[in-house]
């Protein structure tokens, strides 16, 4: 069914039998390191429990685990989900205008959460 | 006007036909959906940071709500919600190598790997059931609240129920009756109800007076106070002859709610009501998106087998739906960080 109004870029996509072993070798790369990750997480939350620690520890940990998460969440987007192989624009146009919402709801939000804390506190 | 358009050089302008993004309508819409159902997420997720950096009391620690295995008991903080997460990004690996086999137009690949994806899935769902019957039906002695008004975690065994003997006849049970089914949740109910006076003798919700016969009692190790009262402080732990005292005195006080186990939409012994409404809210959300994933998988998987995409010249439907099951995946990874470790 080629078209001649539009181009259909889904039939470019196709690729290679030796090109698929190479993208195939990335995939189980992805796999192995997301599982040590989520390994990780796990073993930390199980030996140093929150309420056990040191409140320093505790923010280290906790910042650990985001540095982490977004670690894996950019490789299940960029590998998993392919926008690292989109083109530039169509990466920018999906990744920024999330991103700005994202980090000034989080700012907005848990700022207000601990001012809202310390009255309570009074 | 038209004189002007004349001296317009059209060579580098877009003249239709091409996409600015090289990409397909279908998949930059999927991404487009993607984007708002993130929002979404990303509002649910800061909500509920909103709540908990807001409350002054103690929150409820990943590692001891959840720490059950199914057939293994309790004890294992943790290890079921990694093997979830596990589970999730096996069946997203699944998913991206049905994608991969598309491309090389191997259609016996994509049903193979878009199969696995869909068992995965149902595993997942299962998973999430188990966790959450858990979580609803509670721990063995749930959480008391003591008389200077402290609430406390309780450690220790709970009881086995071997039957209840009906003393004095209810609407539905006849006195002389032996009940034997669910015996440990009725007493559980009545506990909780505040229907037990002396150690033993309970109130049936239809009223009816019955002797509980144990198997085996309970035993109270330790209370661990989670929220201050007039008397103990936050973090207190009372042990032995004393915390089996506070407890009897909790439980056999005559008042409704002294005692909690698990969770509902009223109150939950884990801690803050917030922490169940939002465990409620945004893993069966996120259960939802799954559930309707596995849905389009197993539409697309008959479209596989048909041939429809073979026939088509690419596998481009495969790729859309992947994308929205990896998404399930990436929206698992924030909860599991948010919800259970941090």
């Amino acid at each position: 069914m080629e078209r001649d109004d539009v181009i259909e870029y889904s039939l470019e996509a196709h690729h290679s039998e030796e090109h698929g072993k190479k993208i195939r070798k990335k995939i189980y790369f992805v796999t192995v390191l997301l599982s040590l990750i989520t390994a990780v997480e796990v073993g930390v939350g199980i030996v140093f429990p929150k309420h056990y620690v040191a409140e320093f520890t505790w923010e280290t940990i906790k910042w650990g685990y985001i540095v982490l998460t977004l670690i894996k969440a950019g490789y299940i987007v960029l590998v998993f989900m392919h926008l690292g192989d989109e083109k530039l624009e169509l990466r920018r146009l999906i990744l920024f205008p999330y991103m700005i919402f994202a980090l000034y709801l989080t700012y907005i939000l848990l700022f207000e959460g601990l001012q809202v804390h310390h009255i309570w506190m009074k | 006007m038209a004189e002007h358009a004349l001296n317009i050089d059209t060579t580098p302008s877009w003249g239709g036909q091409v996409s600015p993004f090289k990409t397909s309508y279908g998949k930059m819409m999927m991404w487009f959906f993607l984007v708002s159902d993130a929002l979404t997420f990303s509002g649910l997720l800061i909500a509920y940071g909103f709540i908990r950096h807001a409350y002054t009391g103690e929150w409820p620690m990943g590692e001891e709500v959840f720490h059950s295995l199914p057939f293994l008991g309790h004890g294992y903080p943790l290890i079921y919600v990694a093997l979830m997460t596990f589970l999730l990004i096996i069946s997203s690996v699944t998913m991206v190598l049905a994608v991969e086999a598309g491309h090389r137009m191997d259609r016996k690949g994509v049903t193979k790997w878009l199969f696995l994806t869909i068992i995965g899935g149902f595993f997942f769902l299962g998973s999430q059931a188990w966790e959450w019957s858990h979580f609803i039906h509670g721990s063995e002695l749930g959480r008391v609240q003591l008389q200077d008004g402290s609430l406390a975690f309780v450690h220790g065994h709970g009881p086995e129920v071997k039957n209840l003997e009906i003393l004095k006849s209810g609407s539905k049970y006849k006195e002389g009756a032996v009940v034997e089914h669910h015996a440990l949740h009725y007493y559980n109910d009545a506990l909780e109800a505040g229907k037990v006076t002396t150690v033993g003798t309970i109130t049936l919700k239809d009223g009816a007076v019955a002797r509980v016969n144990f198997a085996k009692e309970a035993h109270i190790e330790e209370l661990q106070i989670r929220e201050a009262g007039s008397k103990y402080e936050l973090g207190a732990h009372i042990k032995g002859a004393e915390a089996a005292e506070l407890y009897k005195q909790a439980t056999t006080a005559g008042q409704a709610n002294r005692i909690v186990f698990g969770a509902n939409m009223q109150r939950n012994e884990y801690g803050p009501q917030q922490f169940a409404q939002f465990f409620f809210f945004i893993t069966g959300f996120h259960g939802f998106h799954v559930f309707s994933g596995v849905v389009i998988n197993i539409i697309i998987f008959f479209g596989v087998l048909r041939g429809v995409y073979h026939n088509r010249g690419h596998y481009e439907m495969v790729e859309k739906t992947g994308l929205y099951w990896h998404f399930v995946d990436l929206v698992w990874v924030f909860v599991f960080t948010f919800f259970y470790l941090v």
